[in-house]
């Protein structure tokens, strides 16, 4: 009875640990907090709840899929989050409270993006400043820049056309736009990052830039477009969030730089680039805001989101170099 | 015709010399920046303003020495900034007036800082996490904790313990003769011991180091440890300074520090940079926002200009890098 008992319990616990250790940590990790939410609080499984998580969820996942790129390329965009300050407080400004402005802020939010991502990476590239360097800088001067431009805080105001994208759901049903916005951003990102040359160049300049050059990779383009494409999403990103919580201070991007990054890491991509993908992208994204609300449903208070925030995230990259190693 | 080539080669040579020597060219942008000022900003070469900037620098001079460790090592550490506004709260609370308490506390925060530096050097080193996630990680931890227990200014330091903040030998601030104290001290690490050595081998290339019989680990560990000194160092002075610590007077420093070591002529990448440098970057930054308030420039044009001047020196550095 013991004999059989341990025979079959071998092998099988074997197998479990074989097929364990092809999981990604992070899909364990979400399930676990997915699990503890429905411990704490059931009623965050009704469709409504869930997709008003998803809602909320939806501007960190965006916002990582842009750092994403730059990521696997082999850089960092620590801008991000003063972009989408920057982004929030002119698309205020030029409203201006009056509706028929939105096409026009539109405009300037994605214009100033994509100028922003081009001289980030025109200077990584063309002046061969790290990314670190660069992309603080960029940050400064956009703190600055809007700080100046604005006097200070936000000027004008956004309509409800404009919210719409962040807080609205699709006329007579409970579909938020911005879980459609986020399913867009996730299939293009998908499609570029796994079905089209570019993406493949991307892995390719991350891992190993001097045999991608010498395969007639145009590094330094590739890496300009991954900064564009970070920037265009962080502006997608500002949409949502001003939409959501409105654009009440020149903090409504403070923190998205470091999240996005966590969000990454949390989903296995290789510091340093050329390893990872979308999906563990955006499971590391929700981790971070299921994490979040589970901390608010047991009622830590708010600042307790960071400790466990930088925990996590050096369990998981921990975990990724154990698993590297063996 | 001739002496015009012949001053243009020279000009280029002297070029060449700043760029191939990176600590002499940030001080030939220091001596530049000061001649510069003195002539035309009016009021800068007063000997009062030449020691406001130096008391000004000694904060970020302390935090930057010991970030240098850490980038000479090829590592950073992200996590100061908030170990300094932690450990800034941590002595006005346990001194808490206390002229008694003055000693203990300094060698408990002293303890504090390294220990910090220790488990981020053991994270880097052990769980071979990147020192960017690992510091960036201890950081939010910090933070977290540090801002769910307190919201405001909490205790204080009794009257004698500003001796350090501001008191002064002759026109001397005793800050200033301390950071100057603490600069020969971290040289003398870097530049005259094994452990010196072995860091600026681990970080030109680990790997070599390694197989040269370094036991990078440790070397690594230990510069994070002093890193972690240099931000006890910066929390006790700002507590002094400030009389009492509060959760967000350590706030940028992480950056601001990084930036410093990257001005005074020390890639990233690691290996290369020494504390003379990291010192000139720190002064070039003081001196920055010294004649922006004497010129009136506002706190956020200052950012936009601090932003952008730090960018272009990198940008001047690395290409020297490329030819």
């Amino acid at each position: 009875m013991e004999s059989t008992f341990s025979t079959t319990q071998t092998p099988i616990g074997q197998r479990l640990r074989r097929l364990l250790s092809k999981v990604p940590v992070i899909l364990i990790v979400l399930l676990v907090v997915l699990i503890l939410i429905a411990l704490v609080a059931p009623t965050f499984y009704r469709p409504v709840a869930l997709l008003n998580f998803l809602k909320r969820a939806a501007p960190i996942i965006v916002v990582a899929i842009g750092q994403m790129y730059v990521m696997l390329s082999g850089e960092f965009d620590l801008s991000v989050g003063s972009l989408i300050t920057v982004c929030a407080a002119v698309a205020a400004n030029v409203i201006n409270n009056n509706p028929d402005n939105l096409a026009l802020a539109f405009v300037w939010v994605f214009g100033i993006a994509i100028v922003v991502g081009l001289i980030n990476g025109l200077i990584v590239t063309r002046l061969n400043v790290p990314s670190f360097v660069t992309t603080l800088g960029m940050l400064l001067v956009l703190q600055g820049a809007i700080s100046i431009y604005t006097r200070g805080a936000p000027q004008g105001g956004i309509t409800d056309n404009f919210r719409v994208f962040g807080r609205g759901n699709i006329e007579g049903t409970e579909i938020p736009y911005a879980f459609v916005i986020m399913l867009l951003v996730i299939a293009i990102g998908v499609y570029l990052m796994h079905f089209t040359t570019f993406g493949r160049r991307v892995y390719a300049v991350g891992g190993n830039p001097v045999a991608a050059r010498l395969s007639g990779v145009n590094v330094g383009r590739i890496k300009t477009t991954a900064f564009v494409l970070s920037a265009v999403l962080a502006a997608v990103g500002a949409v949502l969030i001003a939409g959501f919580s409105g654009v009440s201070s020149l903090s409504v991007g403070q923190g998205y730089e470091f999240q996005s990054i966590s969000a990454i890491v949390l989903g296995g991509v290789a510091l340093g680039g050329g390893r990872g993908n979308i999906a563990g992208a955006v499971m590391g994204a929700l981790t971070l805001q299921a994490m979040f609300s589970l901390l608010n449903f047991l009622g830590f208070p708010l600042p307790i989101r960071l400790s466990v925030q930088g925990l996590i995230i050096i369990g998981a990259v921990a975990i990724a170099a154990r698993r590297g190693r063996t | 015709m001739s002496a015009i080539a012949q001053t243009q080669r020279r000009a280029g040579a002297f070029l060449n010399v700043l760029q191939t020597n990176p600590t002499l060219g940030v001080y030939a942008v220091l001596v530049i920046m000061l001649v510069a000022c003195a002539l035309f900003v009016p009021g800068f070469a007063s000997s009062d303003n030449l020691i406001n900037i130096l008391q000004r620098s000694v904060a970020l001079s302390l935090v930057s020495f010991g970030q240098t460790f850490a980038v000479v090592g090829g590592s950073l550490d992200l996590s100061v900034g908030n170990a300094i506004s932690a450990m800034a709260v941590m002595t006005s609370l346990v001194m808490a007036g206390r002229v008694e308490m003055m000693i203990p506390t300094v060698i408990l925060v002293i303890a504090v800082g390294m220990f910090i530096g220790l488990l981020n050097g053991l994270i880097v080193t052990r769980l071979r996490v990147n020192p960017f996630i690992a510091t960036l990680g201890m950081s939010l931890f910090i933070q977290g904790v540090l801002f769910s227990g307190f919201d405001n200014f909490a205790g204080s330091v009794p009257r004698e313990f500003e001796f350090l903040g501001y008191s002064t030998v002759g026109p001397i601030p005793v800050g200033v003769i301390f950071m100057l104290l603490v600069a020969l001290g971290a040289y003398f690490l870097l530049r005259h011991t094994r452990f010196g050595y072995h860091l600026y081998g681990t970080g030109g290339s680990a790997e070599v180091a390694r197989l040269s019989g370094v036991r990078t680990g440790r070397v690594l560990i230990i510069a994070h440890v002093l890193t972690g000194l240099g931000a006890a160092l910066t929390a006790i002075f700002i507590a002094s300074r400030l009389r009492a610590g509060a959760p967000w007077v350590g706030q940028g420093f992480e950056l601001e520090s990084i930036s410093a070591v990257v001005v005074g002529g020390a890639p990233l990448s690691g290996g290369r940079g020494g504390i003379w440098g990291t010192l000139a970057g720190v002064l070039i930054l003081s001196i920055l926002s010294n004649i922006f308030n004497i010129l009136n420039v506002g706190a956020f044009a200052q950012d936009v200009l601090r932003g952008a001047i730090l960018i272009a020196v990198v940008a001047f550095y690395t290409a020297r890098i490329r030819r």
